[in-house]
C-alpha cells in the first residue's frame, strides 16, 4: 500500500514541480534559476510543517510517510538544482551560481526549521 | 533545468479569444503528453527513492548516507544525461521532460535533505547535521560537475579517433 502512495506522491509531485517552475520562470527575464528555489524552498517549509506536526503528535506518523517522503521528496529535486548550479558556473555566471547555492541551502533549510517551529508553537 | 522554450501560441495578448482559446486548447494538447510523461517520471524516480530508503535505512542520530547518495548519484546521472542530449544526441521532445525532469527529479530530493539537517539539530545533533548540511552540495555540484567533465572528454576522444 504504502509503495502505491509513494507512486502516486511522485505523480502528482513532479508535474507540480514543472509547472511551478515554468509559471516562475515565465515571469522573469534573468537566467537565475527561481523555479527551483520556489519549488524547493515553498516545499522545505511544508515539510517542516508536516515534520513538526508528526512530532508534536498533531498528526500521525502515516501522514509523514505519505506527504514527507513521497509527495514533497518528488516536489523538490537535488539534481536541476545542481545542474542549473553547473550551468551558471560554465556560462560565466559564477557570482550567480555561487548565490544560487547558497540561497537553495540558507533559504530551504530556513522554510524547514520555521515550518517546524511554527507547528511546535502552536501544539505545544 | 531551465524551461522549455515558451510556446509561440503564448504571446498571443491581441488576439480575438476565440482564437486565443484555439491558441490555448492547443497549448494544451501539445503539453499534456509533456505533463504525463513528467508525471510517470516523477512517479518512477520516487518509488526508486523509496526503494533505496527501504533497502538501507538510516536511523535518528546516524548521518543520512542513504539520502546523500541518491543526491550524489542523481546529480551524476543527470550531468552524464545532459550532456548527451545537448551535444551528442537530440531525443524525442518527451525524454528530457520524462527523465530529466520527472525520473531523475523525483529521484533526487531537497526537502527530506533539508528536514534530515532540521532533525538531527532538534535531536541534538548539531554536529551531524551541520556535516550533513555541508557535504550534500558538495557532493551534488561535485558529482555533476565531474560526471558531465567525464562525458564530454569522452566524447572527444571518440570522436577524434578514427
Amino acid at each position: 500500500m504504502t509503495w502505491l502512495l509513494v507512486l502516486a506522491g511522485g505523480m502528482v509531485g513532479a508535474p507540480m514541480r514543472y509547472l511551478t517552475d515554468r509559471a516562475v520562470q515565465a515571469r522573469h527575464d534573468t537566467i537565475f534559476p527561481w523555479g527551483t528555489l520556489t519549488v524547493n524552498v515553498v516545499d522545505c517549509l511544508i515539510l517542516g510543517v508536516v515534520a513538526g506536526a508528526t512530532i508534536h503528535g498533531a498528526a500521525p506518523a502515516s501522514g509523514q510517510a505519505l506527504v514527507g517522503t513521497d509527495f514533497c521528496g518528488a516536489l523538490t529535486t537535488y539534481s536541476t538544482f545542481s545542474y542549473e548550479t553547473l550551468r551558471l558556473a560554465e556560462t560565466g555566471s559564477r557570482f550567480l551560481a555561487a548565490a544560487n547555492v547558497i540561497a537553495s541551502v540558507v533559504a530551504s533549510l530556513g522554510a524547514g526549521f520555521i515550518g517546524a517551529a511554527v507547528v511546535g508553537a502552536v501544539w505545544a | 533545468m531551465p524551461s522549455p522554450p515558451a510556446s509561440p501560441c503564448s504571446d498571443g495578448d491581441a488576439a480575438p479569444s476565440r482564437t486565443s482559446r484555439r491558441h490555448r486548447a492547443r497549448t494544451a494538447r501539445e503539453q499534456a503528453p509533456v505533463f504525463a510523461a513528467v508525471a510517470v517520471g516523477g512517479g518512477i524516480g520516487a518509488v526508486a527513492r523509496y526503494a533505496a530508503g527501504v533497502t538501507w535505512p538510516t536511523y535518528a542520530g546516524a548521518f543520512p548516507w542513504t539520502t546523500l547518495a541518491i543526491n550524489g548519484v542523481g546529480c551524476a546521472v543527470i550531468g552524464v544525461f545532459m550532456v548527451l542530449i545537448t551535444d551528442v544526441w537530440t531525443p524525442h521532445r518527451l525524454v528530457r521532460p520524462f527523465f530529466g525532469t520527472g525520473v531523475l527529479g523525483g529521484f533526487t530530493t531537497f526537502s527530506t535533505y533539508a528536514i534530515k539537517v532540521q532533525r538531527s539539530v532538534d535531536e541534538g545533533h548539531a554536529l551531524l547535521g551541520l556535516t550533513y548540511m555541508m557535504t550534500t552540495p558538495l557532493v551534488a555540484l561535485a558529482a555533476v560537475w565531474s560526471s558531465a567533465a567525464v562525458t564530454r572528454r569522452l566524447l572527444m576522444t571518440r570522436r577524434s579517433s578514427p
